[in-house]
């Protein structure tokens, strides 16, 4: 029998040998041009040469980045945290043309510094079981659309998008400068007779956060109390029986402005912009219009080093709406349970 | 006229600069049957605008409780080939450094024994393989065994624990961030294979504030590299920032948010107010050769954050300000084994950390795991009179 519990294969064997000998005494980097890295430690530089994907891949396309690592790079390279490749290699000769290589396969050399990063998702109509929308689709369409910034770094800050295709983003699109959210809007079709076959009702009833599931012990199964249900689809992760999906009512809503790093202001949510938009495939025409149109908006109006988020809590989020034209409605203004910390307390506003 | 092709929807997205998963799917498809129908499944799902996969399903191999996601389409006459179509998470080497022989073994095995489709990475960072049959489940985990893999978290327990390229190419690494990934995933892989808790647990190492793991984001125990001591500031690298043209005073002091720098235009000299100093990274980033971190360093630990179900997303929050980030991490390992017993003792069923602590208050939380109450673990103190005193403190 295999053996069990070996844990993750040991990374320092994967390490090309410029890193082992400046492991930990990298003195400084320098961004050399959109997609390429230079680190200089004591002992030698390191040149890393970042390319897109569309991260569902084959394995043949690894296959591919294996060749090119071989040639340029003696075998080694590394994934970043948002699902680019890197190419790593000591040589600063290499750097050029492995850049004609991945151009030559379709593989987009970018995403450094003040760019737009590829696009973390989640697997949408591809292989989840709650997906309000699909996820590699629409990200393919945007980044079609936005390709140009993921090949320039002079935007004022980084930019980041992530789409998520049902609430529990399993993509924690949740604090991205541009987040697209796939949302259910209507309650779950109750099948009772698959929550008889083996739900336990009691945890079922305790799992909905505005309680808006009741017992219903005469036909061992439980009623929906529509106008409480906020269709987050939590009892479905329950019970296969409180299916969400609804083909003409699924759709994304669009949350910009938030950000993980410390850097000047704490990191902070992604707030909510769009509601609703239609699930249009193949290329969610609406969804990629409204994200081009923010970034412009931001693009046009940041200062240098203010992320999305930055830039609208400095010039305020009346003015994002008057700057963008986006219809402020009911539907942004929380009414779930934290929502007294978002209402403004004070009379100082602007027009 | 143009052929008519079964998938008219999915095949106008191989069209664009961005790479194609559609041609992706279609790669494999050549070899196998499984991607085949997963091409004409999705297809479907962008005619009806559902999805098309049916409700969990419980899979495994010998000696797991995770590791393995179970999924069936409810579609199986129209597509056999995806009846069952199941993931296999596989534990990722820390900072997801690879050599092409490593890939290569994962590649000739999911190609052996599933659908050849793979996500390099899934959100929590395994390598994720995308879709096989049931039977094929233990062969593969017996293959990638025998080739030095392991597989990932699933369910309620820990999931692998993930981090930033930290030392190995970062200079703003506060500590060893991929050895400390490495060296807690292998002591708990009880914890990380068999489920146990009354949900999923993540930790996430970031070395330095700019957290580019998302750690504050999306663990429960989020690990952040920083320092205690004063930043140092090189005053002929500051010159050369200035010669190159970098307004400092604007996009350096202006910028911090603790007015702790200024800068005088005269002599183009930048200096810190060292106390006042937050640790926030901007002027490290933007002047890094002029601008370095302490040389005290370890973590700042914060709990808690989650993404948007249930009970709304949370933020990591501060939990102990600074910790020592050494091997073998006894301080750290012993705090998880605390907070783990506390949250397995009194967390309902998928409750996360962050919301028990919320439901039950973290004065209880801080008692129960034994942790001095400090202020930097909130913005501002309570603007309400609701103390929940204990007996000890009362008089009789």
């Amino acid at each position: 029998m295999a053996k069990i519990d070996i844990g993750p294969p040991d990374y320092k064997k994967f390490l090309p040998p410029v890193i082992k000998e400046n492991y930990g005494k990298w003195l400084y980097h320098e961004h050399v041009k959109p997609g390429v890295l230079k680190h200089v430690g004591p002992d030698g530089e390191l040149y890393s040469i970042r390319v897109g994907n569309p991260r569902l891949v084959s394995v043949d396309f690894i296959r591919d980045l294996c060749e090119l690592a071989d040639q340029y790079c003696d075998g080694y390279l590394r994934f970043t945290s948002r699902n680019n490749v890197e190419f790593l290699t000591p040589n600063v000769g290499n750097v050029d043309p492995l850049i004609e290589a991945c151009n030559a396969k379709g593989l987009p050399v970018g995403g450094t510094g003040k760019s737009l990063s590829n696009i973390v998702h989640t697997q949408g109509w591809v292989h989840c079981h709650t997906p309000a929308s699909d996820a590699s689709g629409i990200v393919k369409a945007v980044m079609d659309d936005l390709y140009e910034y993921f090949g320039r770094d002079d935007l004022p800050a980084k930019l980041t998008v992530a789409m998520a295709c049902c609430l529990n983003m399993c993509g924690a699109c949740h604090c991205s400068d541009i987040a697209i959210v796939g949302v259910h809007r209507t309650p779950p079709q109750i099948n009772h007779e698959l929550i008889r076959k083996g739900t336990e009702i009691p945890s079922l009833v305790a799992c909905c956060p505005t309680a808006a599931i009741r017992p219903d012990p005469k036909n061992k199964s439980v009623t929906v109390v529509d106008e409480r249900c906020m269709y987050c689809g939590n009892c479905y992760t329950m019970s296969p029986g409180m299916a969400i999906m609804d083909a003409k009512n699924d759709g994304v809503a669009i949350m910009v402005g938030g950000k993980v790093s410390n850097a000047r202001s704490a990191p902070s949510f992604s707030r909510m912009v769009i509601p609703f938009l239609p699930n249009n495939p193949p290329r969610w025409p609406e969804a990629v219009e409204a994200v081009r149109h923010i970034v412009e908006v931001w693009l046009a109006h940041a200062h240098e080093s203010e992320r999305v988020g930055e830039w609208i809590e400095r010039v305020g989020w009346e003015r994002f709406f008057e700057l963008t034209g986006i219809p402020f409605t009911d539907k942004l203004i929380d009414d779930y349970i934290f929502s007294r910390e978002t209402f403004r307390t004070t009379a100082a506003f602007k027009y | 006229m143009a052929e008519e092709t079964k998938t008219p929807q999915l095949d106008d997205l191989e069209d664009g600069p961005w790479p194609s998963f559609v041609t992706e799917i279609k790669r494999a498809a050549e070899k196998n049957p499984m991607a085949g129908d997963l091409l004409g499944l999705l297809e479907k799902s962008y005619e009806d605008k559902i999805g098309h996969w049916k409700h969990g399903g419980i899979v495994g191999v010998k000696g797991y409780g995770g590791g393995v996601i179970g999924r069936y389409t409810d579609m199986p006459e129209e597509f056999p080939n995806v009846r069952e179509f199941h993931t296999v998470r596989v534990a990722q080497p820390s900072g997801w450094f690879y050599t092409t022989d490593a890939l290569r073994k994962i590649c000739d095995i999911w190609e052996e024994h599933g659908s050849g489709l793979t996500n390099f990475h899934g959100s929590t960072g395994d390598v994720i393989l995308l879709g096989t049959k049931t039977e094929e489940l233990q062969p593969t985990f017996d293959s990638l065994s025998d080739a030095g893999f392991d597989l990932g978290g699933s369910g309620s327990d820990l999931r692998s624990p993930s981090c930033c390229v930290g030392p190995a190419r970062c200079e703003y690494a506060c500590f060893d961030t991929l050895d400390m990934c490495y060296d807690i995933t292998n002591e708990f892989q009880d914890e990380l294979h068999r489920p146990m808790w009354p949900y999923k647990f993540k930790i996430k190492m970031s070395g330095c504030a700019n957290d580019c793991v998302a750690a504050v984001a999306r663990a429960d125990c989020s690990v952040i590299g920083t320092w205690r001591d004063s930043i140092t500031i090189d005053q002929d690298e500051v010159k050369k920032y200035v010669d190159g043209g970098m307004d400092v005073q604007k996009l350096i002091c202006d910028k911090c948010p603790t007015r702790c720098l200024s800068f005088d235009a005269k002599t183009s000299e930048l200096s810190v107010d060292g106390d006042e100093c937050s640790r926030c990274m901007h002027c490290v980033n933007y002047m890094h050769k002029a601008i370095r971190q302490g040389s005290e360093k370890g973590a700042t630990i914060l709990i808690g954050a989650k993404s948007t179900i249930v009970k709304s997303a949370f933020l990591s929050w501060v939990l102990v300000p600074f910790m020592k980030m050494e091997a073998p991490y006894t301080e750290f390992k012993e705090l998880m084994g605390r907070i783990w017993e506390w949250w397995d003792e009194n967390g309902k069923t998928r409750e996360r950390l962050g919301e028990l602590v919320y439901r039950v208050g973290m004065g209880e939380f801080l008692r129960a795991i034994d942790l001095p109450p400090v202020p930097q673990m909130v913005f501002r103190p309570r603007a309400n009179p609701y103390v929940f005193w204990q007996k000890e403190e009362i008089s009789d």
